[in-house]
């Protein structure tokens, strides 16, 4: 009976491992090399005022997300309502990056689902994504009054990390 | 009946030949395959590069390999650097610096990955001495409780078996 008992043993460990990998880390999620990095400057035409620029530079001195969305993206439309409603509490300022889109289909987008960002810089052809190590829409960065990049949301905002990262880091980052 | 003039052509051989004709013209349609790229060597060196990384979209997917809209993105990005006279460490800081060490197939050996590196070593290590540590107590345990001799009565019985085996054959 007790010589089985080590295999049995071992085999619960592997089971309890491999199911623990399984089950909670998500391999989609690749950490950010860019926390605690600048937030990679860029300075482009907004989504529905081409003529007017955004540039992260311009934000110094406060706390601000970036979100980053598109209109062909599925977990976008998911995320949106959530956004929308974070965007009336007024806490953070949010600032869209419309990622290789169609300008039409952007504005058209927000015109059908509502507009929770300040404003939405345009990057057609994904290169600031790129800066800013995208690679799959929607994306989230909370970055400080240094302009330092300090969380990274990889996948739709939702409610829970909203309450339980994002407000809580906001707001120390806020004091300091 | 005419003679049969193996130069006068029967109609179905005329449509024949016409057939083939035709067959013939529609090659003339095709355009001449269009090169991969303008810059042989450039693609060449792209896809060294790229055969090195992972695509994030499809991650068993080299970004060589790769159809995801990010990975022709990046393609270009490195086609570009490669113009530009960047070198291939360059180009590989330039990913990983804004995807992580997980874009590179070979993990660079640093504090974090050695663990990475050296754990089947080290599995394979404690496998050996699990090995060895099993076999000396198998030798004491044989040691310390050899098998019984046989009696002389035993041996008398086994003898007379091997014996009978011995005279059936």
């Amino acid at each position: 009976m007790k010589r089985f008992l080590i295999p049995l043993a071992i085999f619960l460990l592997l089971v309890a491992i491999l199911g623990y990998a399984l089950l909670n880390l998500d391999p989609r999620e690749v950490p950010s090399p860019l926390i605690g990095k600048p937030a990679p400057a860029f300075d482009l035409p907004q989504l529905a005022q081409p003529e007017q620029k955004f540039s992260p530079a311009s934000m110094r001195g406060r706390v601000w997300l970036l979100n980053v969305w598109a209109s062909w993206c599925v977990s976008c439309r998911e995320e949106h309502p959530v956004l929308v409603q974070f965007s009336r509490t007024g806490t953070v300022p949010l600032y869209g990056l419309n990622y290789k889109d169609a300008r039409a289909d952007g504005l058209r987008w927000l015109a059908q689902f509502g507009d929770p960002y300040i404003a939405s810089a345009f990057d057609n052809d994904g290169r600031v994504g790129i800066d800013y190590g995208v690679y799959g829409v929607p994306e989230t960065y909370v970055i400080d009054k240094a302009g330092v990049i300090r969380y990274k949301q990889i996948g739709p905002v939702t409610p829970e990390a909203l309450e339980k990262k994002i407000l809580p880091l906001v707001k120390e980052l806020e004091k300091s | 009946m005419t003679a049969r003039n193996p130069l006068v052509m029967t109609n179905m051989k005329r449509l024949f030949v016409l057939f083939l004709l035709l067959l013939v013209a529609t090659l003339g349609w095709a355009k001449e395959a269009a090169p991969m790229a303008e810059d042989v060597a450039v693609e060449k060196r792209m896809v060294a590069i790229s055969d090195e990384l992972r695509c994030l979209v499809c991650q068993n997917e080299s970004l060589s390999g790769s159809h995801a809209e990010l990975a022709q993105d990046l393609r270009r990005e490195i086609r570009e650097m490669i113009k530009a006279g960047k070198s291939d460490q360059q180009i590989m800081d330039f990913m990983v610096d804004r995807y992580g060490d997980f874009v590179r197939y070979r993990p660079p050996m640093k504090a974090t990955t050695y663990l990475l590196w050296f754990g089947p070593f080290l599995l394979l290590a404690a496998a050996v001495v699990a090995l060895i540590l099993y076999l000396r107590r198998r030798s004491a345990r044989l040691d310390l409780d050899p098998q019984p001799a046989l009696t002389a009565d035993e041996k008398k019985r086994a003898e007379a078996l091997l014996q009978q085996v011995e005279n059936k054959r």
